[in-house]
C-alpha cells in the first residue's frame, strides 16, 4: 500500500513538473513579441539618438531640403513628410470612396453568390506583391496617364499614389463591412417600415450606425498607404522633392530609406543615421494612426 | 399624392442608380487586377524559358535569369517558417489556453496588434541594428528569415488564436472530466482540431513574406549575386551543412526591383517574368491555403 | 440505516430517519460531504450542504433553475478549478481511503481520475468512436493495444452500445445520433473503471426514446458504479433513482429515499415544487 503510494505520489510531481515546464516554455513564446518591440524601439532610438547629437530637432522639422549626402547636407524631414502626405492623400481619394461603396454594395445590395466570388478576388489584390504594383505603376499606369496629361514625367506622385489606392480598397473595404455588418437588423428593419430606399436606410441609418468601425478601416488605410515603399521606390523616383504638386516626381520616408540602402553609406555615418532618424519619424507617424483606429474600434465592438 | 408618387420614384431611381455605381466600384478594382496580370503576361510571358529559372542575373538581359533569386527565396523561407510558426503557434497557445486575465497579458497582446500594423521597411531598420551588428549575423539568409519572420509573426499567432477560440468549451470539458492535464487537453484536442485553421493561416503569411522586399532592402541584401548559397548537404561527413545560412543571397521580388529600375526596356520583360513567377509563386500558396480551409471544414463542424 | 449514517445526519438535522429503511437494507457511504460552502466569486453559491452519498446507488439532485444543483455536483469533479475566482470550503471524504477531494493539496487531476462526469449536450470529441473511448485509458498511460481494445469494447458493451457500432469502430464518432453520442459518452466515462459517475442533466438534449435507453442503462450501471444525478425532470428522478435531494438557492431542503420524497415529502417546500406549484 504505501509502495504504491509514494509512486502515485511521484507520478504525480514530475506530471506537475511537466506542465509548469511546458507552460514556461509557451510564455516565453509569447514574451518574444515584446522583445521585438523593444528591439524596434531601441534600435530606432539609439541610432536616432547619434543623429539628434549632430542635427537639432528645430532643423529636422523646418529645414525645407533633404540633402545628407551632399556637401552642404540639409537635414529637413519636410521634404519626405511632403511626398509621403501627397502620395498618402492621392491614395485616400482613390480607397476612400471606392472601398466604401464597395462596402455597401457588398453588404446591403449584393446577392449572396456575388460576396462569395467577390471577396476571395478582393482579398487576391492584396495578395499581390508590392513590388509587382510598382512594376504596373510605372510601366502602365504612368504611360496610360501620360496620354492624358503629356507633360507627365515619367516618375510623379499620381501613378504611384493611384496605385496605391487600388491595392488597400480591400483593406478599406472589408474592415468597413465587418463594421456594417455589426449593425443590428432591426434598425434597418424599422428605416424600411417607414418606406426609406435601400440607399437611404444604408446612408442615413446603417452608415452613422457604423461609423465608428468605418473610421478605423479609413485609419487602417492611410496607415498602410504611409508605410508603404516599393511602388513609390520604382514610380515616384527617390529624389527628395518638397512639391505638392502629384504630377512632379519625389522621395517618400520609405524611398528615401530604400535610396540610401541600395548605396554605400559607411555604417556609423551620419548619412547612414538619417534613415533611422526617418524611420523613426514613419513609426510615429504611422503608431499615432494605430492607437485613433484601436480606440475607435474599440468603441465600435462596444456599441453591441 | 402626385407629389408623393414623384418623391418615390426619383428615390427609387437614386437607388439603382447607386446599385450600378456600387457594381462600377466592385469592377474597378477587378479590372485593375485584370490589366495587371496581362500587361505582366504580355511583357514577361515571351522571356520565361528554362534557361531563364537556370542562368544566374547578368550585364545581358538576354542572358539574365532567376536561378539566384528563387533558390535564394527558398532558403529564405525555410529560415522564416522554421523560426516563424513554432515560435508564432506556441505564442498563441500560451495566450488562449494557459494565460491569465493581467496586466502582462493585456500588454502581450496589445504589442502584437501593433506590431501587425508597423511598415514592413522598419523592420528592416531594427534588422540592420540587431542581426546584422549588434549579433553579428551580416548580411546573410539567417539574418533575412529572421527578420521575415519577425515580420509575419504576428499574423501567425492571430491565425493560431482564432483558429483556437473555435473550439467549444464543452470538448474542453470533456477532457478535463476525463483526467487530462492542460497540456493532455492542447497537445491531445486543442492543437490537432485547431491545425486546419492555424496551417491556413501560416501559408497566407508565408505568401506575403515571399513578397516582402522593403526590409531586405534595408538590410542590404544585394541583386547582383552570381552564385549559388553552399548546398545543405554535402557529400563529405558529416554530411549536413549550416553554411548557406550565413552566405549571401539575393530573392526573387529585389531581383525584379534590380530589372524595374534599369532604364533599358529589355530588363523591363526580365522584370516582368520575373513577377510572373513571384504571382505565380503568390496564388499557388493562397489556393493552397483555400483548399486546406476547405478540406478541414469539411471534416469538423462546430 | 447503518448508525453513522444515522447519528451523522441527525446532527445535520437533514434527514428525517423516521421513514428511511431498516438497517439491513442500508448500503454503505461513497461519499461524505460536510459542511460544504461554494463561492463562486463573492456570491455563496452553496451554503452548509452536509450530505451522504451512498454506495452502488443512484442519488438525485432536483430543484427549480439556479437553485444549484449542477454547482454542487461540478465540486465532485473539481471542474470549477478550471475557471478563476472559485473557492471550496468544507470537505468531501471519498470512501474507503477519506480522501478529502476538494482539500487544498489534492490534485484535482486525482478526483478526476476516479470521478467522471457525463454532460448535457453529448459532446465527444471530433475522432474515432475508439478513440473516443480509449482516450480516458490513454491519458492514464495505458499503451497495450490489446488491454484498450478490450477495455474499450468492455465500456461500449456496458453502455449498451456495442451492437450498434461494433463493426464502424474507426468511423467519426460525429456520424452517431444524438442519444447513440450521448451513450458513447457515458462509453467513455466508464472505460477508466471510475467510482463514481456524475451526471449533468443526461438526457435534457435527447428525444424520449433516447432517454428511456438511458434510464435503462442506469439501472444496470449502478451495479459496479455510484451514480449521482442532476435532473430537472422530477419523474425521471422518480424513475431513476434510490435517494434524492432537494435543494433550493444553494442549500439542500430535504434529502430522503426517493420513495418517501415524492410520496411523503417532509417540507412543505419539497411539496410545492414537487406538486408543481413552482418551478
Amino acid at each position: 500500500m504505501a509502495a504504491s503510494l509514494s509512486a502515485h505520489a511521484t507520478r504525480s510531481r514530475l506530471r506537475q513538473l511537466r506542465e509548469r515546464l511546458v507552460e514556461s516554455l509557451l510564455f516565453l513564446a509569447a514574451l518574444s513579441s515584446v522583445v521585438i518591440t523593444i528591439g524596434i524601439v531601441g534600435v530606432l532610438a539609439v541610432e536616432s539618438a547619434g543623429f539628434f547629437k549632430q542635427v537639432s530637432l528645430l532643423d529636422f522639422l523646418t529645414d525645407t531640403q533633404w540633402t545628407p549626402l551632399f556637401d552642404d547636407a540639409h537635414y529637413g524631414i519636410l521634404p519626405l513628410m511632403a511626398g509621403t502626405l501627397v502620395t498618402t492623400a492621392i491614395a485616400l481619394v482613390v480607397a476612400i470612396p471606392l472601398g466604401t461603396i464597395t462596402a455597401i454594395y457588398l453588404s446591403e445590395y449584393a446577392g449572396y453568390r456575388t460576396r462569395e466570388i467577390i471577396k476571395p478576388l478582393m482579398e487576391l489584390l492584396s495578395a499581390v506583391p508590392t513590388v509587382v504594383y510598382g512594376y504596373f505603376a510605372l510601366l502602365f499606369v504612368t504611360p496610360l496617364l501620360q496620354k492624358l496629361l503629356p507633360e507627365l514625367p515619367g516618375f510623379n506622385m499620381l501613378s504611384a499614389g493611384i496605385v496605391i489606392g487600388v491595392m488597400i480598397i480591400p483593406y478599406v473595404s472589408s474592415v468597413s463591412e465587418d463594421a456594417i455588418r455589426a449593425v443590428p437588423m432591426h434598425l434597418r428593419e424599422s428605416s424600411y417600415a417607414m418606406g426609406a430606399t435601400r440607399l437611404q436606410t444604408s446612408l442615413r441609418v446603417v452608415i452613422p450606425a457604423a461609423l465608428s468601425g468605418i473610421a478605423a478601416a479609413y485609419i487602417l488605410g492611410i496607415s498602410r498607404a504611409i508605410g508603404e515603399t516599393m511602388v513609390v521606390a520604382i514610380a515616384a523616383g527617390m529624389q527628395p522633392n518638397l512639391t505638392w504638386n502629384p504630377m512632379e516626381p519625389a522621395a517618400t520616408i520609405t524611398a528615401y530609406i530604400v535610396q540610401v540602402s541600395l548605396g554605400d553609406v559607411p555604417h556609423g555615418s551620419i548619412g547612414y543615421q538619417t534613415i533611422f532618424a526617418a524611420g523613426l519619424t514613419l513609426l510615429l507617424m504611422t503608431l499615432v494612426f494605430n492607437i485613433g483606429g484601436f480606440i475607435l474600434r474599440k468603441r465600435f465592438r462596444q456599441a453591441y | 399624392m402626385e407629389q408623393l408618387k414623384a418623391l418615390i420614384a426619383r428615390r427609387k431611381l437614386f437607388d439603382r442608380i447607386f446599385s450600378v455605381v456600387g457594381l462600377l466600384a466592385l469592377t474597378i478594382g477587378l479590372l485593375t487586377l485584370t490589366a495587371l496580370i496581362l500587361d505582366l503576361a504580355m511583357d514577361g510571358l515571351p522571356r520565361l524559358s528554362w534557361d531563364f529559372f537556370t542562368s544566374f542575373p547578368s550585364r545581358f538581359a538576354s542572358k539574365a535569369g532567376i536561378l539566384s533569386a528563387w533558390v535564394g527565396t527558398t532558403l529564405v523561407m525555410l529560415v522564416t517558417a522554421m523560426t516563424a510558426v513554432p515560435l508564432g503557434i506556441a505564442a498563441g497557445l500560451y495566450l488562449e489556453e494557459y494565460a491569465p486575465k493581467n496586466w502582462m497579458t493585456a500588454l502581450i497582446e496589445i504589442n502584437i496588434a501593433n506590431l501587425a500594423a508597423v511598415p514592413s521597411i522598419v523592420y528592416g531598420l531594427m534588422a540592420i541594428g540587431l542581426f546584422v551588428y549588434t549579433f553579428n549575423l551580416g548580411q546573410s539568409i539567417l539574418t533575412a528569415g529572421l527578420t521575415l519572420a519577425l515580420l509575419i509573426l504576428p499574423m501567425v499567432i492571430i491565425a493560431t488564436r482564432e483558429s483556437v477560440r473555435a473550439i467549444p468549451g464543452n470538448i474542453r470539458e470533456a477532457a478535463y472530466a476525463l483526467g487530462a492535464t492542460k497540456w493532455q487537453t492542447v497537445r491531445d484536442h486543442v492543437l490537432p482540431y485547431s491545425t486546419g485553421g492555424i496551417l491556413t493561416g501560416v501559408i497566407i503569411a508565408l505568401s506575403r513574406a515571399i513578397g516582402e522586399s522593403a526590409p531586405l532592402i534595408a538590410i542590404g541584401a544585394l541583386s547582383f549575386i552570381a552564385f549559388l548559397p553552399a548546398p545543405p548537404i554535402s557529400a563529405e561527413p558529416p554530411f549536413l551543412s549550416f553554411q548557406w545560412l550565413m552566405d549571401q543571397y539575393t530573392v526573387m521580388p529585389i531581383q525584379m526591383f534590380n530589372w524595374v529600375s534599369r532604364p533599358q526596356e529589355e530588363f523591363h520583360h526580365n522584370a516582368a517574368a520575373a513577377g510572373l513567377v513571384l504571382l505565380g509563386m503568390t496564388l499557388i500558396m493562397n489556393g493552397i491555403a483555400i483548399w486546406i480551409r476547405f478540406r478541414f471544414r469539411k471534416r469538423i463542424k462546430w | 440505516m447503518t448508525p453513522e449514517i444515522e447519528s451523522t445526519a441527525r446532527a445535520a438535522g437533514k434527514v428525517h430517519l423516521s421513514n428511511v429503511p431498516a438497517a439491513s437494507s442500508a448500503p454503505p457511504v461513497k461519499a461524505l460531504v460536510r459542511d460544504l460552502n461554494f463561492y463562486y466569486g463573492t456570491v455563496h453559491a452553496l451554503k452548509n450542504i452536509n450530505l451522504e452519498i451512498a454506495e452502488k446507488r443512484v442519488t438525485a439532485l432536483i430543484g427549480p433553475s439556479g437553485c444549484g444543483k449542477t454547482t454542487y455536483l461540478r465540486c465532485f469533479n473539481r471542474m470549477h478549478d478550471l475557471y478563476p475566482g472559485n473557492r471550496y470550503e468544507g470537505e468531501i471524504i471519498l470512501h474507503p481511503d477519506n480522501m478529502n477531494i476538494i482539500g487544498h493539496r489534492i490534485d484535482p487531476i486525482e478526483v478526476r481520475m476516479r470521478i467522471s462526469m457525463v454532460f448535457q449536450k453529448p459532446n465527444p470529441f471530433p475522432k474515432t468512436i475508439y478513440e473516443n473511448v480509449a482516450y480516458g485509458l490513454r491519458v492514464r498511460g495505458v499503451r497495450r493495444k490489446g488491454v484498450i481494445d478490450e477495455k474499450v469494447e468492455q465500456a461500449l458493451q456496458r453502455s449498451a452500445l456495442w451492437d450498434e457500432v461494433k463493426d464502424r469502430l474507426h468511423e467519426q464518432a460525429y456520424n452517431l445520433s444524438g442519444g447513440q453520442q450521448q451513450r458513447l459518452c457515458i462509453a467513455r466515462a466508464l472505460a477508466t473503471e471510475p467510482e463514481i459517475v456524475l451526471f449533468d442533466e443526461p438526457t435534457s438534449a435527447l428525444d424520449p426514446i433516447a432517454t428511456a435507453r438511458i434510464e435503462e442503462l442506469m439501472h444496470e450501471l449502478k451495479e459496479r458504479v455510484t451514480i449521482i444525478i442532476v435532473t430537472h425532470n422530477m419523474q425521471q428522478a422518480a424513475r431513476v433513482s434510490d435517494y434524492t435531494a432537494f435543494m433550493y438557492l444553494g442549500e439542500v431542503v430535504e434529502f430522503n429515499n426517493t420513495n418517501q420524497i415524492f410520496t411523503n415529502p417532509a417540507r412543505k417546500q419539497t411539496e410545492d415544487y414537487i406538486t408543481g406549484r413552482y418551478g
